[in-house]
């Protein structure tokens, strides 16, 4: 019996949330049996695969093959499903990232298995097998009884702690047959901006609102977020207004995300808007309005004009680097 | 271009969440319910398709009566028939068998599902009901062009886009770019008030997951003010307090 774990690389490198997921794997495999294994697919070297040992993986399944190097639905899940068959597992784990949210639920279709995503517990079994996700874009949090025998599980980035574990490197090659008939889905081309850091794994995220006035004040919120090293965000008129691209969008309707600070400029803080961002760990508020309903919700709050108080903050950043 | 487009029933974004019955239920007490945003962007989406090439667009909805005004509002928009498999939407497998059951045979090119629901945000449906059917999906598609018998996609993937292409049938899910949704006119209310509305009943299926119970977040504490004369502050107490930076 195993716990089965995807192992999910971006360009050859695992990030954050694959590092995320193979420690909670780890801890699945500890808390129902079994030992922990993690599936690569695509061109990944050993000592990227050898991150995965560090932090976890007992036994490293790798279909290293340059025809999956780019996302494929199918082609993953139908790898994926047939390696839990042959490894037994009755758990199966993924970060709820694009792709990981593309290929959880085909997998869980192809084993007959109950599925969760946006989960932010580990299973307790005192009652069965339960685990918490988050609802209603986090206005609320729902325990959830899983009841078949495999189970898919599908986990929030920014929610569980990398362990390290050093486990010994252990590397399978993967026996799957993969051939062209398998791709329905064509890439035809990839773009990704480089050096951005992904909103939903970012630990810092600075967001801006109708407050700026304008696109061409959106240098405040980069330069804040370059000095801290943050991703940028926006609320839901920016996006509507195009100032900033849907992608920044954070909110009920847009991008849920659970960063370690979220500093929020100009933006009212509409429960909508607060749906997407509560789950941060600190908030900090900036509005020169001193009703806004952010600043019942945030940490710390300045009530000023963003002009006024963005540029001492700012320097205060960079002074700090 | 027969298309089908899968209609959640979703509370309206402004709404404050509780719950009854010791946590275990929604309180649907004072709640308006709509149709999921990103479904009604997957069902303009269709409109826009079959206006363009020809063809039919069905909505679909998994639930009990009280989800006729949403789909009585998809055929005011513009869909030409629709079904309610009338079930309680037990969760995301549950709900993706029931449509797979009813469009098994029926010879769909397209079926279109928003990205998530906004009000339990699995995501799941598309992915597990393109697997039953035996077909692709491309999840969070942001453009489609329907290129004779291929459709040629933009979508959202982890850092960037992704251009990609793919033959009828296949499943995709709307994410926000798609297009604007449709508000419809009086014409299109009055003409779906007569439009079939076919009530089909479930099958049996193994539910793998229910939930439990709910909780609320913990209250937050006070915020702490910081004066905008001192703004510069925030970072060392951000740094020595917060201990986030």
């Amino acid at each position: 019996m195993s716990v089965l774990v995807f192992a999910e690389n971006s360009d050859g490198i695992f990030k954050k949330s694959t590092l995320e997921a193979i420690s909670y794997a780890k801890e699945v495999a500890k808390i129902t049996g079994g030992n922990c294994t993690a599936i690569s697919i695509g061109n990944v070297n050993q000592e990227q695969l050898s991150l995965l040992a560090k932090n976890g993986a007992e036994k490293i399944i790798s279909f290293n093959h340059d025809s999956v190097n780019n996302f494929n639905a199918e082609v993953f899940s139908k790898i994926i499903s047939e390696t839990a068959k042959s490894e037994n597992s009755k758990t199966i784990v993924f970060s709820n990232t694009y792709s990981g949210k593309s290929v959880a639920p085909r997998t869980a279709a192809s084993l007959k298995a109950a599925i969760v995503s946006g989960v932010i517990s580990y299973p307790d079994l005192s009652n069965g097998f339960t685990v918490k996700r988050t609802v209603f874009s986090g206005k609320a949090f729902a325990n959830v009884n899983m009841s078949s025998e495999i189970k898919v599980i599908s986990i929030t980035p920014n929610s569980f702690v990398i362990n390290e574990t050093n486990d010994a490197l252990n590397i399978i090659p993967a026996s799957n047959q993969v051939d062209a008939n398998d791709f329905k889905t064509k890439s035809i081309e990839v773009s990704k901006a480089s050096g951005k850091i992904a909103l939903t794994e970012a630990e810092l995220v600075i967001s801006g609102g109708r407050g700026l006035k304008g696109p061409e004040n959106w240098h405040l919120v980069e330069d804040l977020a370059n000095a801290l090293g943050a991703a940028t965000a926006c609320s839901k008129p920016v996006s509507d207004m195009h100032w900033r691209p849907h992608s920044e969008h954070v909110g009920q309707t847009g991008i849920t995300i659970k960063p370690n600070l979220y500093i929020a400029i100009g933006i009212s803080g509409a429960i909508q808007h607060l749906a997407g961002v509560s789950s941060s760990k600190v908030i900090v508020a900036i509005n020169k309005d001193p009703e806004a309903p952010f600043f019942k919700a945030a940490d710390y709050g300045i009530v000023g004009d963003a002009f006024d108080v963005l540029p001492a903050i700012i320097n205060a950043a960079k002074n700090r680097a | 271009m027969k298309i089908l487009v899968c209609i959640s029933n979703v509370p309206d974004t402004t709404t404050k969440v509780s719950f009854t019955e010791n946590n275990s239920k929604f309180n649907t007490q004072g709640v308006q319910f709509i149709i999921n945003p990103y479904d009604e962007l997957a069902l303009t989406k269709a409109l826009e398709i079959t206006e363009k090439v020809g063809g039919t667009v069905t909505a679909i909805n998994v639930g009990l009566a009280e989800t006729e005004p949403s789909i009585r509002k998809a055929l005011a928009i513009g869909a030409n028939d629709a079904v309610r498999i009338n079930a309680e939407p037990a969760d995301a497998y549950f709900v993706a068998e029931q449509i797979a059951n009813y469009a098994g045979s029926l010879g769909f090119d397209l079926i279109l599902t928003g990205r998530e629901s906004i009000d339990y945000n699995g995501g799941m449906v598309s992915g597990i009901l393109a697997s039953l059917l035996n077909l692709p999906s491309v999840n969070v598609i942001t453009s489609i062009e329907v290129d004779g018998n291929t459709a040629i996609m933009e979508r959202d993937i982890d850092g960037g886009k992704e251009k990609l292409s793919c033959n009828f049938p296949f499943v995709a899910s709307a994410q926000k770019e798609l297009t604007e949704p449709r508000i419809p006119n009086m014409r299109g209310i009055m003409a779906a008030r007569t439009k079939p509305l076919q009530v089909i009943e479930a099958q049996s299926s193994a539910i793998g997951s229910s939930t439990q119970s709910f909780e609320l977040p913990a209250p937050k504490g006070a915020c702490k003010m910081i004066d905008a004369s001192n703004a510069g502050d925030l970072i060392r107490i951000l740094n020595e307090e917060a201990k986030v930076i």
